[in-house]
């Protein structure tokens, strides 16, 4: 297909000089200027006029390429033609990435036993994708926007914490009711925004969250206010700890006691967790509620003259979300053995929310990958120092330019007659409360 | 009133502030029969459907239901949800409402979700999968095949309904009104926007649907090829307020209908008064 003749080379350098202008205006006394306050408090400052020409240069055949690039790709909606071999290879591809990235992630404490930090960021990365996961459950699926995930996440923590500090109860004892009382605030949540939409739903989850920090932090008597709590007592497998000493596992087993292997329990703790989350979502999707879920994203009102109970609906919805928000959070507690409420702010709500919705929402593949991408890319870009926040930010915009909908960009559907075709989410709703 | 009434709607009034939408409104639609309500834009047609149907608190009256066990229920006390839940009223909407990144057959099935919730067990036996729900989703799989095939989508179970051209959407929902096995099916314009051979294929459907299943239906309609052709009884509305009632013979002869309805064409509508006093 020969592409359509777009302008001529003269409208590209104009746009080109005119972009770069403007970012020598903006740039000229960010990054032209760099002031400081010196040894007696006066103000010194200093010219980086080469890293200024370096930026407009940059930008100027930026936008070059983004120029030849979009004439080259045609106006919006120009449909590609891809040759049917490498449609096929592309559709094995996608099948593919589920499972090979599940054996991938069962091998990686095999692979990098001896990489302690690999091992913390595969942990770091499973509980935001266990996090994504429960999240998706009330954002993805049900559409109602939860800005105070956090919370769940905090109360899941905390009565970990509380439980077995207190009564010394064992953590597969309190992993259960970590869960049980996490939905039990969700459900409490879920009361008073049963009116809610859209933006106002946002708000009051929002604070919702806010609350439930400040909670902790001055309730000092029971949670040690910003103190938080501290030894925490670690997991153990089924009873036997995995420390050194006649009764820990490695004595058992006969074999030298080793700090790595608390890592990898953990390891596959969250892993197990993680999947148990995603096997349950799976499940209910295919089960009247969950599809009473994506009905209620879809259309609220369809739902009520089809004699669904909204209310209870939306009620499941947050307990379910909660609740594994609320096993994360037990899990988070014993791997840290110390929490406080600084773990518990806004930030990580927005974070796991922003796991979601580039994931594409309601999509479980999608939720594991942006997890990899926002947790693995961020330290990826360490080597960055300075300039971390701002490749991360860029590359952020580019993703959601690049996938709107998110990576996953489309549906399955929960029952089929003949064939199950992926549903494009433009057709989807993204639901309004 | 006719003692086999399956909705008696008694001094119905709708209120909004100052503004009368319904009026002292009161008809019968009966057991098994096809019921149209007509009137021009504005009559307040709509706004019936929204009482009957539990979206909106009527401001007064009364709206009762008759299973055919003779178990009655009164409409005005139950809201939302509960009307299609237990009274088993189902209806459509003017503007289509399908679940629109749901395929055809999705759509079906959340329209058994009270039969498959409680099949599910509330979700627990559902999901261990046992086998007693793994039945009952298999049955209500082949009732929505049922449907399918009955409105001539089964070739496109699987298709995003929101794909779906528009003579099918209506259809679809339609359809998806009728899985929820109600005793009263409420449709607002159903031929809204079809074209001749669709609107012929619509009446066909709607007499199907009252020969195989025995459901009343009440409906909505501005086009009075469907209206004359199915209805067995036509209340016409204008204001607020019911004009005229009777059969679809009754009713196109009626100087207050024509008067109401072809407010355009005075001339006719003058000369057909005047004939008639």
């Amino acid at each position: 297909m020969p592409a359509p003749r777009g302008p001529g080379v003269a409208f590209i350098f104009k746009k080109a000089l005119i972009s770069a202008l403007v970012a020598l205006v903006l740039f000229s006394l960010m990054i032209g200027i760099r002031t400081e306050a010196g040894p007696n408090g006066q103000l010194i400052y200093w010219t980086r006029f080469g890293d200024l020409a370096a930026m407009v240069a940059t930008v100027f055949g930026g936008s070059i390429v983004m120029e030849l690039l979009r004439q080259w790709w045609g106006p919006v909606g120009t449909v590609k033609v891809i040759p049917p071999s490498v449609q096929a290879g592309l559709a094995v591809a996608r099948r593919a990435i589920a499972p090979v990235l599940l054996i991938f992630t069962f091998l990686v404490p095999v692979i990098f036993y001896n990489q302690r930090y690999i091992l913390d960021l595969g942990i770091l990365v499973l509980t935001y994708v266990m996090l994504g996961w429960g999240l998706n459950v009330v954002v993805g699926l049900a559409g109602l926007l939860d800005l105070g995930y956090v919370a769940f996440y905090a109360v899941g923590a905390y009565s970990y914490a509380l439980l077995a500090t207190n009564f010394g109860l064992s953590f597969w004892v309190c992993l259960p009711l970590a869960g049980i009382l996490a939905a039990c605030w969700g459900v409490m949540l879920g009361f008073p925004v049963l009116r809610l939409r859209g933006d106002y739903l946002a708000i009051v989850t929002l604070a919702f969250g806010e609350i439930i920090r400040l909670v902790i932090i001055n309730w000092q008597s029971l949670t040690g206010g910003p103190n938080g709590v501290s030894g925490i007592p670690r997991p153990t497998l089924f009873g036997i700890p995995l420390a050194p000493g006649p009764d820990g596992l490695s004595a058992r087993l006969g074999i030298e006691f080793s700090p790595t292997h608390r890592i990898v329990f953990l390891f596959y703790l969250i892993l197990a967790l993680a999947l148990l989350t995603n096997w349950v979502t799976i499940r209910l999707r295919r089960l009247p509620i969950g599809r009473a879920w994506e009905a209620l994203r879809e259309d609220e009102v369809a739902c009520r003259a089809l004699g669904i109970n909204t209310t209870t609906t939306k009620l499941t919805a947050f307990a379910t979300g909660a609740m594994f928000g609320g096993f994360a959070g037990a899990f988070f507690a014993t791997r840290q053995g110390f929490i406080s409420p600084e773990s518990f702010t806004f930030q990580e709500s927005a974070l796991v929310l922003a796991i979601v919705v580039l994931g594409g929402m309601g999509s479980q593949l999608g939720v594991a990958l942006a997890a990899l991408t926002m947790i693995g890319g961020f330290e990826l870009f360490r080597g960055l120092e300075q300039y971390r926040m701002l490749v991360f930010g860029l590359a952020m915009v580019l993703l959601m330019i690049w996938r709107p909908r998110g990576l996953i960009g489309h549906r399955a559907p929960t029952v089929f007659l003949r064939h199950s075709q992926a549903i494009s989410s433009e057709l989807a709703r993204e639901g309004r409360g | 009133m006719s003692s086999d009434s399956i909705l008696a709607v008694d001094h119905l009034s709708m209120r909004f502030g100052g503004i009368v939408a319904v009026n002292d409104l009161s008809f019968a639609a009966e057991r098994g029969k096809i019921t149209a309500l007509i009137g021009p834009n504005g009559a307040g047609k709509t706004t019936v459907f929204n009482c009957i149907t539990g979206f909106y608190r009527r401001t007064s009256g009364t709206m009762r239901l008759t299973h055919e066990d003779g178990r009655a229920i009164q409409l005005e006390r139950l809201n939302d949800f509960r009307i299609s839940k237990q009274a088993r009223v189902a209806r459509t909407f003017q503007n289509i409402r399908l679940f629109p990144g749901m395929t055809a057959l999705e759509n079906l099935m959340v329209a058994q979700h009270n039969a498959l919730m409680r099949a599910s067990g509330l979700t627990l036996i559902g999901l261990i999968g046992a086998p007693s729900w793994r039945a009952a989703e298999k049955r209500a799989i082949d009732r929505a095949t049922l449907w399918l095939d009955r409105i001539g989508l089964s070739d496109r179970a699987d298709d995003a309904a929101g794909n779906l051209p528009y003579g099918d959407q209506r259809r679809l929902e339609i359809a998806r009104a009728m899985c929820t096995e109600p005793a009263l099916l409420c449709l607002d314009e159903p031929a809204a926007g079809l074209n001749a051979r669709e609107s012929a294929g619509l009446s066909e459907l709607l007499l199907s649907i009252r020969a195989d299943h025995g459901t009343s239906i009440l409906l909505i309609e501005h086009d009075m090829s469907v209206v004359m052709e199915i209805s067995d009884h036509v209340v016409v509305m204008d204001y607020g307020v019911k004009i005229a009632e009777g059969t679809p013979q009754q009713v196109r002869d009626d100087p207050r209908v024509i008067a109401a309805y072809l407010g355009a064409d005075e001339q006719e509508a003058i000369a057909v008064m005047e004939g008639g006093t």
